[in-house]
């Protein structure tokens, strides 16, 4: 068990709480800085492909964090921002912008125009919020196909190549400068959210969540924290479309559909709201559970002669699981994993009460 | 003339199929301010028990032996879910609710798809393609029978919150658990009550929604559309409910005829977010600015 001693104030804002997890981080960075090696060692991209993709639904995961997990505005409808960060993005590189300009603005366009629709939806809170945004989803494939001269429509559009310092970064022919491309916007999202976090506007966006009464008592503006929060979250969700339009190479209607948006808040809740791991072990699990799925069916079929070919199986064990973190493990993986570094840490003072959290049961805000 | 009466009127039928499903969520949400996004999905398995009760391909019983079947299977399967799953959830945040019975949907979807095949099927009823000549109006019996189910429906399930005990006893038990519980108000027994009762409504849904037209198991999407009616119409009143159902139902066949292509589809979400941007609560609104 390891004692923090608090010696400044700036203590409870430092990047890293202890020396010994910055060292860890620095593995974890190291790791991930040498994985290629090993994928081209094995001469095995596809599987580099899968981490890639998982990174790029880690970065919209962080996304919707900082909206659901951080300020506590559920979005049914992320997918809709991450389509016009891609879009965006595609419009512009095929404008003949360079990428280091289209890719940035192309976020930027996905949270300016997130702000502007969030304005009238932020006075809706809890089901409100998240059914406009579900109607934002459904909306956004149809203007998609109605917008046909720019976005192609229902034929779909190609996305450009990266142009970068002179190379072109294509997700086929060099898959591995691709992963280092996400991996390096991956890094400057987690630094920024991070910051994001460590500064008053943080910490404005967690009063909001926790009790908007008293955050407004407490001096912080609701509209504009909350106005705030959607441009950050629509921002980061925007260029995770751009990255996943370039990691498809070609996009439709249908890439940015609605179970896109379920699928993410599932991601996040699996993860651990409020928290920045949850939206990596959200996307690892989101990632993993199809390949574990084909691995058990061709299992099942080579050794027992079943066919597990049903169809919508996956989407069902999905479900399946995330009805079982709801109601077993609501604080999602990152919750576990504290709990057993809790249990460790006191042992043998660990107590099950230790992370119980105060139940609020209903009061209603209509009147009769 | 006669033409934009028929177009009213196969409006006003669909509306009251959303209407229905509209019913449900504020049912479940009236009594419990949980939203349940698996209602579209309920209505969907409601057909389907009512379609493998009585079609000739799977049990083939008579029509009128398993509407009631369905209605009660469905019911139940409904209170079940919420006395085994849905209690447990007692005093967690809303949007666990949210996320849950989304999950939900999944689940039965897949049960649907794997128990009747993905194929659509269509109901088999005694009145198909029976028809009622109205001076020129060409009505099919079983749009006539959906108007009339419905406004039956909304109006008894009105006169059920605003006159009877239980009724009161839900409302009490949604706007303020502990206080309903204190003043004797036995609280789950209440909610599985009212799970059962969205349930069957549903299954109403589901069985004429089945007699007018094919069902497969996404039909429960349907279910997106209906939530713009339950909140165009405001999520706490049933008859806001009824309404919003039947704007979006007339909306989209107009918008489809006279407006350009693709309006159609956007139609009742662009009119969702226009109302809840000027209405945040809804036309029928029940919520004003809390008090601190």
């Amino acid at each position: 068990m390891r004692t923090l001693f608090k010696t400044s104030y700036d203590t409870d804002i430092d990047w890293f709480s202890h020396p010994a997890k910055l060292g860890w981080y620095l593995v974890l960075l190291a790791a991930m800085l040498a994985l290629p090696l090993y994928f081209l060692w094995q001469n095995d991209s596809y599987l580099l492909g899968e981490v890639t993709s998982v990174l790029i639904f880690a970065i919209a995961g962080l996304g919707l964090m900082l909206l659901t997990g951080q300020t506590g505005l559920a979005s049914l409808g992320h997918a809709a921002f991450m389509a016009i960060g891609c879009y965006a993005n595609v419009l512009l590189l095929n404008a003949g912008l360079p990428w280091l300009i289209a890719f940035p603005v192309a976020g930027l366009i996905a949270g300016a125009l997130g702000t502007l629709i969030a304005f009238p939806v932020m006075r809706l809170h809890g089901v409100y919020l998240a059914l406009a945004t579900l109607a934002l989803s459904v909306l956004m494939v149809d203007f998609i196909v109605l917008g046909e001269a720019f976005t192609g429509g229902v034929a779909g559009i190609a996305v450009p190549d990266i142009s970068l310092f002179g190379f072109t970064v294509n997700r086929y022919a060099n898959p591995y400068a691709f992963y280092y491309v996400v991996l390096a916007v991956c890094l400057i999202t987690v630094a920024i959210y991070r910051n994001i976090l460590r500064s008053p506007t943080g910490r404005s966006f967690a009063a909001i969540r926790d009790s908007e009464i008293s955050a407004r008592a407490m001096g912080v503006d609701p509209t504009k924290t909350k106005a705030l929060a959607f441009f950050l979250s629509c921002s980061i969700a925007g260029l995770a479309g751009a990255l996943f339009g370039h990691n498809a190479t070609y996009v439709t209607h249908e890439t940015f559909d609605i179970v896109m948006s379920i699928t993410l808040l599932l991601m996040i809740v699996i993860g651990g709201l409020g928290t920045i791991h949850g939206a990596f072990l959200g996307a690892i699990v989101v990632g993993l559970i199809p390949v574990l799925i084909a691995n058990t069916r061709t299992v099942l079929a080579t050794s027992f002669g079943i066919s597990g070919n049903i169809p919508g199986i996956e989407q069902a064990i999905f479900a399946a699981i995330l009805i079982g973190f709801i109601l077993f493990e609501p604080m999602g993986l990152y919750g576990r994993w504290m709990k057993i570094r809790t249990w460790f840490d006191l042992f043998p003072f660990y107590r099950k009460g230790l992370f119980a959290r105060q139940k609020s049961y209903l009061k209603t805000e209509r009147v009769q | 003339m006669t033409d934009f009466l028929q177009l009213i009127v196969s409006g006003f039928a669909n509306g009251c199929v959303y209407g229905l499903i509209a019913l449900g969520f504020v049912l479940i949400y009236k009594a419990t301010e949980a939203v349940n996004f698996a209602q579209g999905d309920f209505m969907m398995l409601g057909a389907f028990l009512c379609v493998g009760f009585a079609n000739q391909q799977f049990l083939g019983l008579p029509f009128w032996l398993a509407v009631p079947l369905a209605i009660i299977v469905l019911a139940l399967l409904s209170g079940i879910f919420d006395a085994t799953i849905l209690r447990q959830m007692a005093g967690e945040s809303q949007v666990s609710v949210v996320i849950l019975t989304i999950a939900l949907g999944f689940v039965l979807r897949f049960a649907a798809g794997t128990i009747w095949g993905h194929e659509p099927v269509s109901l088999e009823t005694p009145f198909a393609g029976a028809d009622i000549q109205f001076s020129g109006l060409v009505l099919g019996v079983d749009e006539v029978a959906t108007i009339i189910v419905t406004l039956l429906l909304t109006a008894l399930l009105y006169l059920f919150f605003s006159k009877t005990k239980l009724g009161l006893a839900m409302q009490a038990a949604s706007q303020n658990m502990l206080a309903a519980y204190y003043m004797g108000v036995p609280v789950k027994r209440v909610q599985t009550l009212v799970w059962m009762l969205a349930g069957a409504v549903a299954a109403v849904a589901g069985v004429l929604f089945a007699a007018r037209g094919a069902i497969d198991p996404s039909a429960g999407l349907l279910g997106i559309k209906a939530f713009a009616a339950a909140a165009i119409g405001g999520f706490g009143s049933l008859p806001g409910a009824f309404v919003g159902g039947l704007i979006v139902g007339l909306v989209e066949p107009i918008a489809a005829r006279y407006g350009p292509a693709g309006v159609a589809q956007i139609a009742p979400y662009a009119i969702l977010l226009i109302v809840l941007a000027v209405r945040p609560g809804g036309l029928f609104s029940q919520t004003q600015a809390k008090k601190v």
